[in-house]
């Protein structure tokens, strides 16, 4: 074994910074770079550096696809269905086909299909064409005529589930999976509108609940999100005899390469796809979508690029959104607070698709011998769901940490005291420390304790979120001979500021700053980078990238070795030159190394390699770390008993994601996290006016979301929690980010005025009916 | 969006003669009528571009007002009153130095209207005249009672921020802030039309409830142009105050407001009071019986709670809305205590 070794063994700090560190040994391969020091002894790495991009965003010189203008090209519009379940008896393309500014027209719906001639929600695509203008392409919506037949429709989860009520899919259309989030087995069963149970269990629960000396059991509600992206769903597609390329707002460009050539049946090297500026996604933008199909086959059908742009109707009836969800909880405990029982029973609707689930928070997050858990979708007829900043657990953490405090409360233990108990996380309980101490926890009163109309209460909630990895991920790195450097890779940045985290990265390791590195991504051309979901960018790209930059780095000590008369191995690269380790004195600039490359310039490809202690589980080209993500957030809320109004004044996050890459750039992050979980948990809600299945707030003006006035202060805490499992060593947070903050808030209204709100949005209206303050109507 | 032309009118005459019909004429026709000839006035164009957005009007023509001089600006006028040009910003109101010293009451409603983009471009007068929020008026889908169709969806349907008053027929609440305070304190507008006749009506009276026409808001004729709100004056002493409460704090309509003004004899009891209660009706809303619940009393947290509650006469919430009622029995208590504690 010893002769043909692979690996060497490393020493890494291990633990959190701010409790103690230890080291941990790890087998790493032999060509990767010596283990990283703790934030504090690096130079870039761990810096607050302001993203790259940052004056481009903020003077308007940045290009979103949005901007994109090709020669030639044509504009697309989508012709959407108008009933909520319906099917097209014909579809007369004919006038609009004459119509002159008309150059391609394309039947989605087809009626000659059993199958395809259904339309099943207000907004699902039943025609597009592309024209040479916009205004070309609204009339010709006029111009296509079609004929409906309608059919019964259902637009409420409750109703959806009585056994007559009208059905969305029959068993050859409804989507196959569970409802757990994902990733979605199949062959669950089809009951009516309910797909599921997709069930999960350990232990005895029955036996559980038998011991428990208390049982606290609930219901809570969740509304509709919707993702509201300040960047609508963009593509720019250009159809050519040698290929496509695809311009497209998009969170994954590798992806969405491999979708195309598999959906166009081209090879792989016909298909380039690029994003440059983008204004968000939060999972809507995770694949090709059936807009983007749309695109590239009118585009095809012209022979020319086509820009299809949603509008914001469009974004809010048919880009995705976040599921609804009911789920009725039971936890079942000692009187020392140690659980003994969960049980979980869920439903929730992603309209007409699945991954309506609750995640694993109930499963997960507290020690507990027993479990018992169903969860359900249902469908109806709406616009369909899809993955949103931290799906399933979102909901899961609205009902789970609303049922912690409430049994903390029957107990008379203190939450946070009760989590010490029953949390087996070392991370979070420091998280819950530092936390505890910023809000000022022991002003905490009891519930509905101040006098006055307005009432103020503190309340916590926790998170938990698989660290996700990309295997695939891939990176490049480069020097020229005039010492300049470029990094590259096809990760896109979707507005998280992933280009400067890689450049610090890189930076890093050839001793130089983060501006001396040119950024290459957004772009197939180069290696394949990440997806921008799951919280995976920075935990699959920048051990790429360190990898990549080090390789590089042997290569130009090497000729730098000979110029200084030493051994590669003793040189190191520190603030823009090449030295001798122990001699100092002994250096040379790095350009002037970089001068003496025998070509153009050097470059090294490197893949993410697998964690150093290997992985809790592997799906393809992603897989599951050792250890979960997660924080812990507390909010102080002000609620006005008499109007019903409740404000946030202040939240403290305490977040962790492995080594913090970029400080400044995180915080943004939970911000995001923090006012997108507080729209959430007082403003955000789809509504469907249930007698025509259509949404009555399609726009940013009665879908109303959180704005300046209703932003908290937000102090963000960063824990950094060392594991030596990759070459940097970081992990993500922006989905944790969001998830307790709701909860949070709800614990704090309870604090405030004691009374629980188990439903979302709390609205004024929702406040003033748990307080008994509007009458009964005659 | 269609295409449309596009004139700048000169004088208040052309303007009026160029304006072939109003919005609510327009929107009530039945689909197809008048298109070709339609031309509409613009003022900010807050409210008109975006009824064109959502395909709601397809004018031929739009008028814009902005170039017709004297249509803006504050003036203290000899009897005592203000006279504010229909074309005045609510930003250049919010921080008039002659409205914040006359009436600052008015002026912090107009502050605390939309957000500083809108209100950088919004007229009072387009204010004023701002079609209904109401969800299905403003979805092209819904043909419905407002406009010209048979049904009102609202009543069986989401009615969250609908009326509380007066939604028998549509329960449209009135959409503007600055009509609240502007009816509380009596302000009249004056209209001019293409011969250069001129007509002033009371603001109260310009408003047009459902039983009077479902179809229209106010009472502004074809070929007729706003041209000034008229404040009286405002007798010595008067306190007023204007309260409201949105779910958010900006961009966003109120889901109530109320105003109050009352005169105190020297005894400290209430000569004449106005309570007017904004987004609860049609159209702004008088509470008759909260008023005479003040007349005649000395004001003090028992009184205001009465008329709080006097104020609810005679509301018939919908299924959604019913949180409106102690929502407006709140601010009207506060609007009558702070109005009570300016000096
Ligand atoms: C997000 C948002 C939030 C808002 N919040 C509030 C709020 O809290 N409170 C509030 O009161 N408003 C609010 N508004 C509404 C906004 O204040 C009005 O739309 C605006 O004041 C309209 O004024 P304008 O000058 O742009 O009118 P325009 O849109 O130009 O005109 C409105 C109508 O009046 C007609 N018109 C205008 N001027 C004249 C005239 N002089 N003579 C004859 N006809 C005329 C036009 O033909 C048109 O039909 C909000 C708007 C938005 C978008
Ligand atoms: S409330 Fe009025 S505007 Fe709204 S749907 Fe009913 S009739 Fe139409």
């Amino acid at each position: 074994m010893a002769a043909d070794k692979t690996t060497r063994s490393e020493t890494f700090p291990s633990g959190i910074a701010s409790v103690g560190l230890g080291e941990v040994e790890r087998e790493v391969p032999l060509d990767d770079p010596p283990p990283l020091p703790p934030n504090a002894g690096l130079a870039v790495i761990g810096k607050s550096v302001p993203r790259q991009n940052g004056r481009a965003k903020v003077t308007g010189a940045t290009r979103f696809t949005v901007d994109v203008t090709l020669p030639g090209m044509l504009h697309g519009r989508i012709l959407r269905s108008s009933l909520p379940h319906a099917r097209v008896r014909a579809l007369d393309l004919s006038a609009v086909a004459r119509h002159p500014g008309i150059r391609a027209v394309l039947p989605v719906a087809r009626p000659e299909d059993p199958v395809a001639a259904l339309v099943r929600y207000i907004g699902a695509p039943v025609a597009a064409v592309a024209a040479v203008s916009q205004s070309a392409a609204e009339e010709a919506m006029r111009l296509i005529h079609v004929d409906y037949e309608r059919l019964p429709f259902v637009a409420d989860m409750d109703k959806a589930r009585e056994p007559a009520a009208p059905l969305v899919h029959d068993a050859a259309s409804a989507p196959q999976g569970s409802a757990s989030g994902f990733p979605a087995p199949r062959g669950l069963p089809l009951n009516g509108n309910v797909r599921g149970p997709a069930s999960d269990s350990r232990g005895d629960a029955a036996k559980g609940f038998a011991e428990a000396d208390i049982v606290v059991e609930g219901e809570y509600r969740t509304q509709v999100q919707m993702h509201c992206c300040s960047e609508p769903h963009a593509i720019v597609a250009d159809w050519r005899a040698d290929g496509v390329t695809v311009y497209m707002s998009t969170q994954f460009t590798a992806g969405v390469r491999h979708e195309l050539a598999e959906t166009f049946g081209l090879k792989l090297s016909r298909v380039r796809v690029i994003v440059d500026g983008m204004g968000g996604g939060f999972g809507s933008k995770s694949t090709l979508g059936a807009y983007g199909r749309i695109a590239v086959a009118l585009s095809r059908q012209a022979q020319a690029p086509v820009r299809l742009v949603l509008d914001r109707e469009e974004e809010q009836m048919d880009s995705g959104n976040r599921p609804g969800t009911w789920q009725r909880l039971r936890i079942g405990a000692r009187r020392d607070g140690s659980l003994t029982a969960i049980s979980l029973l869920s439903y929730g609707t992603a309209g007409v698709a699945l991954g309506a689930g609750v995640g694993n928070m109930a499963q997960a997050l507290y020690a507990c011998p027993n479990f018992t858990g169903a969860q359900h979708d249902v469908f109806i007829n709406a616009g369909p769901g899809c993955a949103m900043r931290a799906p399933g657990n979102v909901p899961g953490a609205w009902g789970l940490e609303q049922a912690i405090d409430e049994l903390a409360e029957r107990l008379a233990i203190d939450p946070l005291v009760l989590r010490d108990r029953i949390d087996p996380s070392a991370v979070r309980r420091e998280e819950r420390r530092i936390g505890a101490e910023r809000i000022g926890w022991q002003k905490r009163h009891a519930p509905g304790a101040d006098p006055g109309p307005v009432k103020r209460g503190l309340g916590v909630a926790q998170s938990l979120w698989a660290a996700n990895v990309q295997t695939n991920s891939a990176c490049e790195v480069r020097v020229m001979r005039d010492g300049s450097v470029e990094v590259l890779s096809s990760v896109q940045d979707i507005g998280t500021g992933i280009g400067t985290v890689m450049a610090q990265t890189v930076a890093e390791v050839l001793g130089l700053r983060p501006e001396d590195i040119a950024l290459r991504i957004g772009d197939t051309e180069y290696p394949a980078g990440s997806p921008s979901y799951g919280s995976r960018t920075t935990a699959s790209i920048t051990p790429a990238a360190r990898v990549a930059a080090w390789r590089v780095l042997q290569s130009l000590l090497r000729e730098a070795a000979l110029a200084l008369n030493a051994a590669p191995g003793d040189l190191i690269a520190r603030d823009g030159r090449i030295l001798v380790r122990d001699e100092p004195g002994r250096s040379m600039g790095f350009g002037e190394a970089a001068a003496r490359l025998r070509t153009d310039r050097i470059s090294a490809v490197a893949a993410r390699g697998d964690d150093y202690g290997g992985f809790r589980r592997r799906m393809e080209d992603a897989a599951l770390a050792q250890q979960d993500l997660g924080g812990v957030q507390f909010a102080e809320a002000a609620v006005d008993t008499e109007t019903g109004i409740v404000r946030v004044e202040r939240v403290v996050a305490v977040q962790d994601c492995g080594r913090p890459m970029n400080p400044l750039q995180i915080e943004s992050q939970v911000h995001g996290g923090v006012v997108m979980g507080l729209s959430y948990a007082l403003f955000e809600e789809r509504i469907l006016d249930q007698h025509t299945g259509r949404m009555v707030n399609p726009n940013l003006e009665q879908y109303k979301l959180a704005g300046a006035g209703e932003t908290p202060a937000i102090e963000v805490v960063l824990l950094e929690n060392y594991q030596g499992q990759s070459a940097t060593d970081a992990y993500g947070m922006a989905e944790p980010a969001t998830i307790s903050t709701a909860p949070a808030i709800a614990n704090a209204v309870y604090n405030a005025i004691g009374v629980r709100l188990r439903s979302l949005p709390m609205t004024p209206a929702a406040i003033l009916a748990a307080l008994g303050k509007i009458p009964a109507r005659s | 969006m269609n295409r449309f032309a596009w004139a700048h009118a000169r004088g208040i005459a052309e303007a009026a003669a160029a304006a072939s019909t109003t919005v609510a004429d327009a929107m009530a026709a039945p689909p197809g009528a008048g298109g070709d000839e339609m031309s509409i006035v613009k003022a900010g164009g807050i409210d008109l571009i975006d009824l064109l957005k959502e395909n709601l009007l397809v004018p031929a023509k739009l008028v814009s007002l902005k170039d017709i001089p004297g249509l803006d600006g504050v003036v203290e006028e000899q009897g005592g009153g203000l006279r504010i040009g229909a074309m005045t910003t609510l930003a250049t109101l919010a921080d008039h130095s002659v409205l914040r010293r006359r009436c600052p009451v008015l002026a912090d409603a107009l502050r605390g209207s939309a957000s500083a983009q809108i209100r950088n471009v919004a007229t009072l007068g387009g204010n004023l005249l701002q079609r209904p929020r109401c969800w299905y008026f403003r979805a092209a889908d819904y043909r419905c009672l407002r406009k010209g169709g048979g049904h009102c969806f609202a009543l069986s349907g989401e009615n969250q921020y609908h009326a509380i008053f007066d939604n028998g027929q549509c329960a449209i609440v009135h959409p503007s802030t600055a009509a609240t305070v502007l009816v509380a304190l009596g302000a009249a507008v004056e209209l001019a039309n293409a011969e250069g006749a001129q007509r002033q009506v009371l603001l109260e009276d310009f408003f047009v409830p459902p039983h009077r026409d479902v179809q229209r808001e106010n009472d502004l004729k074809p070929h007729e142009i706003l041209t000034a709100i008229l404040l009286p004056q405002l007798p010595e002493g008067l306190r007023m105050a204007h309260v409201k409460q949105g779910e958010r704090d900006s961009f966003d309509w109120p889901l109530a407001d109320v105003a109050v003004a009352f005169d105190l004899d020297p005894e400290g009891s209430c000569k004449r009071a106005a309570i007017i209660l904004g987004a609860a009706a049609p159209v702004p809303h008088r509470a008759r019986t909260a008023e005479a619940a003040l007349r005649g009393r000395r004001i003090d947290e028992d009184t205001a709670r009465q008329a709080g509650r006097a104020a609810l006469d005679g509301a018939m919430p919908l299924a959604k809305n019913a949180y409106k009622l102690p929502l407006f029995e709140v601010l009207v208590r506060r609007a009558i205590l702070a109005a009570a504690a300016r000096q």
